[in-house]
């Protein structure tokens, strides 16, 4: 990254102003892409009421750096932000916010792509659902997600 | 050293952690997951899929054959589901 030498990790209970964070990425910039997670209102067809996000507070922060540094190395970038929201979150609420800067749009939408992707096999989250019905049950790991992973 | 648990297999064992005095023969997170596993029935049925285990030694993502020499906390969960 040329003008900032960390990218911004945030951990979090509170929700993601995502205007003012990607306002935060335009200062010496030519294109600024995001993906927001929003939790769904269903999974495999049945309500969702909640989701519990649970990590490893001593290694997640760590982790989110690792995988902004990676992408830094790899991209031009003049900014990078990973957001991600903890503890438990209802549908409609955001999850996690990948941001990442740059001169001109393909690094930005390329880095942001692969923050998100490793995000999602490499950091210390788990989630949990909770049904209308009652019934709560971890989620498991996709390999479709280990796949979008090493695609990079 | 200090044990840790998160997401199912915290719920399975009842703790989110714990201290544990480990014999000099376990030297590796493959022998210390073994030990571990006998701890308890609930240790036991939580520690039945090894491969849906992961491992993290000092914070850092490790292989199961990685040896224990001087760490200090030692994790287990099931594979990554965030964003």
């Amino acid at each position: 990254m040329t003008d900032r030498s960390m990218p911004r990790i945030v951990v979090t209970t509170e929700d993601i102003d995502v205007g003012a964070e990607l306002a935060a990425l335009e200062a010496g910039a030519g294109a600024v892409a995001s993906f927001v997670g929003v939790v769904r209102g269903e999974a495999g067809g049945r309500r969702l009421t909640s989701l519990i996000l649970e990590h490893y507070p001593a290694m997640t922060e760590a982790s989110l750096a690792e995988i902004a540094k990676t992408a830094a190395n790899r991209w031009q970038l003049t900014g990078c932000t990973i957001i991600h929201r903890v503890g438990e979150l209802t549908p409609g609420a955001r999850i996690v916010l990948a941001a990442a800067a740059s001169a001109h749009r393909a690094d930005a939408l390329a880095a942001t792509a692969f923050l998100i992707d490793w995000l999602k096999t490499d950091a210390p989250f788990w989630k949990r659902e909770n049904f209308a019905d009652g019934t709560s049950h971890w989620v498991s790991a996709r390999d479709e997600d280990q796949e979008a992973r090493n695609r990079w | 050293m200090k044990i840790l648990y998160f997401a199912w297999l915290r719920e399975r064992i009842g703790l989110s952690e714990e201290d544990v005095d480990i014999p000099p023969e376990v030297t590796t997170i493959s022998a210390l997951t073994d030990f571990l596993s006998a701890r308890s029935p609930a240790h036991t049925r939580a520690f039945a899929d090894r491969r849906a285990i992961k491992t993290a030694l000092d914070q850092r993502f490790v292989p199961p054959d990685t040896l224990l020499e001087g760490a200090r906390e030692i994790a287990f969960f099931p594979p990554f589901t965030g964003g």
